[in-house]
């Protein structure tokens, strides 16, 4: 389980994460919501030790994340920011095969190549692994990165707005792929949505956040609701069922 | 795979290259004091090869580490430094220079003095907890505008025939090397280079990025450091060995990134140092045999250096 306690993170005089503790489920998709600045992408980059908390503790099983060893970390905890470029020539096998550098470093295994063939085939990049990936359109490079995460087979997976410049389609897509990753490998993927219907769709539970401090976090059903959507952003949204899913309307 | 095919065939083409430009630098109109010759030449090719490895590894370390192919370390300040040194030295010490401080001597303090400087710089830097590395270059940058000024401060000072000593050193030339010196620049290139290229599998990761390189398990910061502390001992082993010339290692690291299209770093500076010591032979044959020593070599290498330069910007989109 990842937890957090009393998280607290300045910019200058600037608070950005305020006190913030909570407890992110095994298993399940958990969003993060709310307004920009609220520290959504903040928080995550706490959690993942991008960047370092001015205190509070992040524990990762229980045990604090500054014990482990980076490699240890890197086998149990992986992240993917939304901004990814590479100057070298890689391809698109060679991008996933990178995620079993916390396991074997360079030299992979057969074991590992194994791993790679299947988050290649569960990103479907079967007919593009050999692709360099600067020829490749936004949406594969990502489908590219998502593949290397899942090659590092990590049992928590945390994703800064993965659906930035991404077009419906693939939007869903990865949607999709982050369901299954949770249902059928039984991963605990945290993640950071800006669109509330995404979050409302395919998410366990939500956690909101304004001002740097996390204002709601329950399951979906109990947050997609307009007193408290209201209460998040700040702009009178309408819900509609459909399909037994909730719509959020806020044009 | 192929792809390792090629750039394994791409290897041993520069390899016999290299081979062939030795023979040809070693062997080519040797006359009659064929022992005298070997010897001569036989200094000059081991200090192009100490001087290929230095700029190799620490270019191609620099821009990835910067994520950047037009920067080389001499943008931190390193040459403005070993020139400013030279500059107080003559200053000091005036046409007694060489009477008063061996080469081996000059050598000790240039090197002392341009590592302890980037140790100064980045101790600066990362004490006050930002991890910046543009922060890093600028402030390299800054310093060694600084240095460039004092030593053009000092040189006007100076008597003209003592700035004759200075001109010498702004240039490099592999045409007075001095033997003591030679040695212990191979041993330290050999040493920081074996350490390097198993380190280099490290340099495969932080080329995706920090992020990334933090996600796969890198000790990000700790590898930034070290590498720079690589770089700071070899672009100071090589710079007072032979002079400013880390605008060789634009030229070079370009040109190995057409040549070997490949992100594994133990190939790239494997390959660049290869194509460094091609380059540096060739160029010190033509300019012993085509323009009889008139033209010193770092002038050839910044012209063609100039040149290449152009052609990236104008041609190359991405840098």
């Amino acid at each position: 389980m990842i937890e957090v306690q009393e998280i607290t993170k300045q910019y200058g005089d600037k608070v950005v994460l305020d006190r913030v503790g909570m407890q992110f489920n095994k298993g399940k998709i958990t969003s993060l919501i709310g307004g920009n600045g609220a520290g959504k992408s903040t928080l995550l980059s706490v959690i993942s030790r991008l960047l370092s908390q001015d205190g509070g503790v992040v524990l990762v099983d229980e045990k604090n994340v500054t014990e482990y060893k980076s490699k240890m970390l890197a086998q149990r905890l992986s992240i993917l920011k939304q901004s990814n470029h590479v100057r070298l020539k890689l391809t698109v096998r060679e991008l996933v095969s990178f995620g079993r550098f916390p396991y074997s470093q360079e030299k992979l295994t057969k074991e590992d190549n194994k791993m790679v063939d299947r988050a290649i085939d569960f990103l479907n990049l079967k007919e593009i692994e050999h692709s360099y990936l600067d020829e490749l359109s936004g949406g594969q490079k990502q489908r590219a990165y998502m593949a290397m995460v899942v090659a590092q087979d990590t049992e928590y997976i945390l994703l800064d707005e993965p659906l930035n410049n991404l077009d419906m389609k693939h939007s869903v897509q990865t949607m999709k792929i982050m369901r299954k990753l949770a249902d059928e490998l039984g991963k605990t993927i945290i993640i950071v949505l800006h669109d509330i219907n995404f979050a409302s769709h395919y998410s366990d539970y939500i956690v909101a956040l304004k001002n740097g401090k996390i204002i709601y976090h329950d399951t979906t059903e109990n947050i997609i609701r307009e007193d408290v959507l209201k209460d998040v952003f700040d702009i009178n949204i309408k819900i509609c069922e459909f399909d037994s899913k909730r719509i959020c309307n806020y044009f | 795979m192929e792809k390792a095919l090629v750039l394994r065939r791409g290897l041993l083409t520069a390899l016999i290259l290299l081979i062939g430009s030795v023979a040809l630098f070693l062997f080519y109109k040797m006359g009659n004091s064929w022992e005298f010759a070997l010897r001569f030449r036989g200094i000059k090719v081991i200090a192009i090869i100490v001087v290929a490895g230095c700029v190799a590894f620490s270019s191609v370390t620099f821009q990835t580490l910067t994520d950047n192919r037009i920067l080389t370390p001499s943008i931190m300040g390193f040459e403005s430094l070993y020139l400013l040194i030279q500059t107080v030295i003559v200053f000091i010490y005036g046409d007694q220079t060489f009477k008063v401080l061996s080469h081996v001597d000059n050598f000790l303090i240039s090197v002392t003095g341009m590592i302890t400087f980037s140790f100064l710089l980045y101790l600066m830097i990362y004490k006050k907890g930002k991890d910046n590395l543009y922060l890093l270059l600028l402030v390299g940058i800054i310093l060694g505008t600084l240095f460039s000024s004092l030593s053009s401060f000092m040189q006007l000072l100076i008597d003209p025939n003592d700035f004759f000593i200075i001109q010498g050193k702004m240039f490099a030339t592999f045409n007075k090397i001095n033997t003591d010196l030679l040695w212990p620049s191979l041993v330290i290139m050999v040493i920081i280079l074996f350490i390097g290229f198993r380190m280099a599998k490290y340099l495969d990761v932080v080329a995706l990025g920090r992020d990334q390189a933090i996600n796969l398990g890198l000790n990000y910061n700790r590898a930034v450091k070290i590498f720079l502390v690589f770089i700071a001992i070899l672009v100071s082993v090589s710079t007072a060995l032979v002079g400013p010339i880390t605008f060789l290692g634009l030229l070079v690291t370009n040109l190995t990134y057409e040549l070997f299209k490949t992100h594994k770093h133990s190939i790239i500076i494997t390959a660049c140092f290869l194509v460094s010591a091609i380059a540096l032979l060739i160029g010190q044959f033509f300019m012993e045999r085509v323009f009889n020593l008139s033209v010193p070599i770092s002038a050839i290498i910044n012209i063609i250096g100039g040149f290449y330069f152009m052609y990236l910007l104008l041609r190359v989109k991405k840098l």
